[in-house]
């Protein structure tokens, strides 16, 4: 207790106790050490010359990457449309997914707490657990190059974000309204219907449109393993040295990510 | 006609909230139901719908034995019990009217009511509810843009719409201001009047339940301790029910208060300041 008796008997109060101060200062020594240890590890193998050398290259490369190659884009408007819909409809597919498996997780709509409820969890975390990049190194080798394998990618990684975030939102609607609906002799699924999905709608919208902003993001390097749009053109770029195209493509995914936050931004806006 | 019997309720903790309540309200009885936080009014109350199920004893709607029902029958004989809450309890993002018209769920198919279209008899009874409790503008706005007052009137008429033989009311007024609760009261009363509906209505205000209900159930620490009319409600039974305090403070201001002392004062502070 951080309360004391003084000598003259006057309460003291204190934020931490001796023992807990003590064992603070112990833990901000332990993560100086780790520090120190982890940056040993990290520059063991740095060869200081390429680290010296560095501006120059980077110079190098910035000069060669300007000014960009702008009638290149007229190659990259199908690449960009696959882009966008290798994250809309994998979007899409991941919600059709997510959203029975996230009434399986919350604890007050799954049937059974001990036997469904860890199944619908293993489901979130191991979708979560998986990067997109990997899912869609994956999905290529299993159905082979092109925008199907980029969709399932992004669907299955999107799966976990948005049933864990919806099925957080679930287990925090306010129970008295449940209560209400089921006192005037309402079914399950009228429940459902309108003491829950009334409560989780804005936070609905807000999960999706905010994992479809992310999927846009993610699916513009899905390219880069063979899933599809705009990250094969990078890639090709990246290969044969054509930096000028490579700042065109950079350009384009800058534009459609800003794009698709203001739109998330406002759908998001409107629906609360 | 409700009759309940030796209603026992014990909670998984072990916490005795109900030890063996008994008590029966005639058709058109408007019942306080006082105690201490914690008595077990809320308890009670939700027993009798079996949003709590009761551990033993016997609730009759009628002649309906409600503790003996199944699922389907029991959701069958909800729909007859309508609720009135103390938070109001309205699903907030959906429009008055599909609050008040929630009171048919149990009547209607589950696609009925998702599509919206109730049967246009529910629908001009609901226009109807909401005339008598004073709202009929707002049918369309959500329910969540409404004052404290409002949506408890939103509240009465779900229950109402669910043409109700018997109603169970929550702490109606406690997020009211003292005005509003009075109006409430007036309003609900009336109501079960009107329909000759048995009432049992949790209540935290005494001086409130005085004014307007027929009959006063004092429950102390899961037991019934007092069974009576308002004026039977002496200082000694406050303390049998409450503990120990100085009720005549409260009755006191209780007297003045409405159009008395605190009011000629508001009117006089101005001259003085002058």
């Amino acid at each position: 207790m951080p309360i004391k008796k003084s000598e003259a008997g006057a309460p003291v109060w204190m934020h931490r106790t001796p023992k807990t101060r003590l064992l603070m200062w112990v833990g901000w020594l332990a993560l100086v050490a780790l520090f120190v240890f982890c940056w040993q590890v990290m520059t063991k193998d740095t060869i200081w010359y390429f680290v010296a050398d560095a501006p120059r290259q980077a110079a190098d490369i910035g000069s060669r990457m300007f000014p960009p190659k702008l009638d290149y884009m007229n190659e990259l408007w199908g690449p960009l449309w696959d882009t966008i819909n290798i994250a809309t409809l994998g979007t899409l597919l991941a919600i059709v997914m997510a959203v029975p498996v996230a009434f399986l997780a919350a604890r007050n709509t799954t049937p059974s707490i001990r036997f469904v409820r860890p199944v619908a969890l293993f489901i979130i975390v191991s979708s979560r657990s998986i990067n997109a990049l990997i899912w869609g190194l994956l999905l290529v080798a299993v159905i082979g190059p092109g925008v199907f394998a980029g969709i399932i990618a992004i669907a299955l990684r999107s799966i976990g974000f948005i049933a864990k975030l919806l099925y957080e939102a679930i287990e925090e609607i306010d129970e008295t309204q449940i209560e209400a609906i089921n006192a005037t002799g309402a079914s399950a699924m009228q429940r459902l219907d309108y003491g829950i999905t009334p409560q989780i709608m804005p936070a609905f919208a807000g999960i999706t449109v905010f994992r479809w902003d992310i999927n846009i993001r993610e699916s513009t390097v899905l390219g880069l393993v063979g899933a599809g749009g705009l990250g094969l053109k990078l890639q090709a770029s990246i290969n044969v040295l054509a930096w000028g195209q490579v700042t065109t493509i950079f350009i384009v995914i800058l534009v459609t990510v800003m794009i698709s936050e203001w739109v998330s931004a406002k759908v998001r806006h409107s629906l609360i | 006609m409700l009759r309940v019997e030796n209603l026992r309720k014990r909670y998984r903790t072990g916490d005795e909230a109900l030890k063996g309540v008994s008590f029966s309200v005639p058709a058109g009885e408007v019942v306080g139901l006082i105690g201490p936080s914690g008595a077990g009014k809320s308890t009670l109350i939700r027993c009798v719908n079996r949003l709590v199920e009761p551990t033993d004893g016997n609730v009759f709607l009628n002649d309906l034995n409600i503790t003996q029902l199944g699922r389907g029958d029991l959701k069958r004989a909800r729909r007859r019990i309508g609720m009135i809450f103390q938070e109001f309890a309205l699903v907030e993002r959906l429009s008055v009217m599909e609050n008040v018209l929630s009171g048919r769920l149990g009547y209607v198919s589950f696609w009925q009511s998702f599509t919206r279209r109730f049967p246009q008899a529910d629908v001009d009874k609901a226009f109807a509810l909401l005339e008598r409790v004073g709202l009929s503008d707002h049918a369309d706005k959500r329910a969540d843009a409404l004052s404290g007052g409002q949506r408890q009137r939103v509240g009465i008429a779900r229950a109402l719409e669910q043409d109700p033989e018997l109603l169970l009311i929550d702490e109606p007024t406690a997020s009211l201001d003292p005005k509003t609760s009075r109006q409430i009261m007036r309003l609900i009363t009336e109501i079960c009047r009107e329909r000759n509906l048995p009432t049992i209505i949790n209540i935290h205000d005494v001086p409130l339940a005085q004014a307007f209900v027929d009959r006063i159930l004092g429950l102390q620490d899961g037991e019934l301790v007092f069974d009576g009319p308002p004026s039977e409600l002496t200082e000694s039974v406050l303390t049998r029910i409450y503990g120990e305090e100085d009720w005549t403070t409260m009755r006191g201001d209780q007297d003045d208060g409405e159009d008395g002392r605190s009011a000629r004062l508001i009117k006089e502070a101005p001259a003085e300041l002058v």
